[in-house]
């Protein structure tokens, strides 16, 4: 697994958002981006998964130029996507949603039984509609959604938001979990701290639509540090 | 619609089973008329004001090819083909650059409508031989009404939902499809291959209408190429009466259409009967704006909120 944006400028209706951002995430790697609201780390999501066209520049995946390709062959090429706000499917069951997941990633494999064990709350919920459920559990189901076809790459969209802190403790521990046990590689966007701390081994922060830092070891661990770049 | 033989306003047994035929007979024809407008427009946003004039492709397609020797089973599948290859180009060509455009939708599909119906009237004419209706009738004493219209109809009608009640709550499609409405976006980044979903969706709608044309090409009476509004008004109305929910909706909106509209056929004849219909989506919409479905959901959601 390779992930390599480069020069990516993105926006909406013309209104610019990114500009010329780069980024590279290697295989087995969790690489967090951190920024104040705003600063564009959903557009970059949405455009590393096909959801945006970009304006300019190239994201590749695997060595392959996929900038032009659209989101479900982004998915199915093994790219899984946990959106922001969770986006799970109202009206479906937990099942039925992580049904959906199962186009992501080329195998035919699937990973319900590690799905299951880290978020045992999904396979006791499998038949109630997604819709009622809590923040945090709606964010396992996304996270089970996003993993269940085994994708090598997940995009996380701040997986705290919303997300009560206790809650927001145990889903970072599963994400390391996932991709310590199962090899997926992470990118994920964050303002809070100690899930960015908790999280990543390496982080770039953002501002302005532009990468301008990327942060390693000490100074990831220095608090003051990332605050600045979350301090508005 | 059933012939009535005497004045009917003494109600003895043989009326109220003549009643209850008609009401089968109307409630059937609802459902039938209704399934494929109520999934393209429950499932995409889009009212197809042409969908009359799709099940009259299915009554065309089964009508000419059983005049042309064919036995009619067989005829009624060419139909359901013919409609469902039409939807699907229609689809390609016209309606997927109006989703969830509702009024656009609505003015592209009628001049669909009327290319539809001219081009018909142009090709084959006025009219077109009419099929006798199969499996004959029962009496009872001086009423009589059609076993294929008032017993085969709808128990085909129920069966239709049944099977797309599992279509879409059992089966992959039927959850990707689903996932697909509720949000495109979120679907889309989860691997599922929406534009097939939608043109799919579009193909079941159609080949509903075409199953439609198909059943009733043998019990119109005359096959003429203006008959799509009938079947059109009866499911616009029953599309807005049922609401969002497009099984249980037209389900219900059925149920409740065709009481009046039996009632008000059998004492007073199929003039008032229609009149009713109407009357009663007026009222229903006054009542409840969003459908007898759009209601329940509130109701429930009411209670959960108070819980």
């Amino acid at each position: 697994m390779s992930l390599t944006v480069s020069n990516l400028s993105a926006g909406y209706d013309g209104t610019p958002i990114l500009r010329d951002v780069d980024c590279t995430v290697e295989d087995g790697e969790i690489v967090g981006v951190v920024g104040r609201n705003g600063v564009g780390k959903t557009t970059l999501l949405k455009s590393v998964m096909g959801l945006l066209k970009p304006e300019a520049g190239a994201v590749q995946f695997n060595g392959e130029d996929v900038t032009a390709e659209s989101a479900d062959v982004h998915a199915r090429s093994g790219i899984g996507y946990v959106p922001q706000g969770r986006d799970v499917f109202p009206g479906l069951s937990v099942e039925q949603n992580l049904l959906i997941g199962e186009n992501i990633g080329a195998g035919e494999e699937t990973l319900y039984d590690r799905v299951y064990e880290y978020f045992p709350i999904l396979e006791e919920r499998a038949d109630q509609d997604a819709g009622t459920m809590s923040g945090g559990q709606q964010q396992m189901l996304a996270i089970g959604r996003a993993l269940v076809g085994n994708p090598d790459l997940l995009l996380v969209d701040e997986p705290s938001e919303g997300v009560q802190p206790s809650i927001v403790q145990s889903i970072t521990e599963d994400l390391t979990r996932i991709n310590e046990e199962l090899g997926t590689t992470i990118l994920f966007v964050e303002q809070n701290l100690s899930v960015i701390q908790g999280l990543a081994d390496r982080c770039y922060a953002m501002d302005h639509g532009r990468m301008v830092d990327e942060l390693n070891g000490e100074a990831l661990a220095d608090r003051d540090q990332l605050e600045e770049y979350l301090v508005v | 619609m059933i012939e009535v033989a005497a004045t009917p306003l003494q109600l003895s047994a043989p009326s109220l089973g003549a009643l209850l035929f008609q009401f089968l007979n109307s409630f059937g024809f609802i459902i039938l008329a209704t399934v494929g407008l109520a999934i393209i427009f429950g499932m995409m946003g889009v009212i197809n004001l042409a969908h009359g004039e799709f099940i009259l492709i299915g009554v065309y397609g089964t009508a000419l090819t059983y005049h042309a020797g064919v036995p009619l089973p067989l005829a009624m599948v060419a139909g359901v083909v013919v409609t469902t290859i039409f939807g699907v180009i229609v689809e390609r060509t016209v309606v997927r650059h109006l989703y969830d455009r509702l009024l656009d939708s609505m003015v592209a599909t009628w001049g669909l409508a009327l290319v539809i119906s001219q081009l018909l009237l142009i090709v084959f004419g006025s009219s077109l031989d009419s099929i006798s209706t199969p499996m004959g009738s029962v009496s009872y004493g001086p009423f009589s009404s059609s076993i294929y219209r008032s017993i085969f109809l709808p128990i085909v009608a129920v069966a239709v939902l049944g099977g797309l009640y599992v279509l879409f709550t059992r089966t992959e499609f039927g959850v990707k499809a689903r996932a697909t409405i509720k949000d495109p976006e979120t679907a889309r980044a989860m691997g599922v291959d929406t534009d097939r979903m939608y043109v799919s969706t579009f193909a079941i709608g159609s080949a509903l209408a075409g199953l439609t044309g198909a059943l009733y090409a043998p019990a119109l009476g005359s096959i003429t190429p203006n008959r799509g509004s009938t079947f059109l008004v009866e499911a616009f109305v029953a599309v807005v009466v049922g609401g969002p929910s497009v099984i249980i909706g037209t389900l219900s909106a059925s149920a409740v259409l065709s009481v009046f509209n039996a009632t008000g056929s059998f004492f007073f004849g199929t003039f008032i009967g229609q009149m009713l219909l109407l009357l009663v989506a007026i009222v229903a919409l006054r009542l409840l704006p969003d459908g007898i479905t759009g209601y329940v959901k509130d109701w429930q959601q009411r209670r959960r909120a108070e819980q």
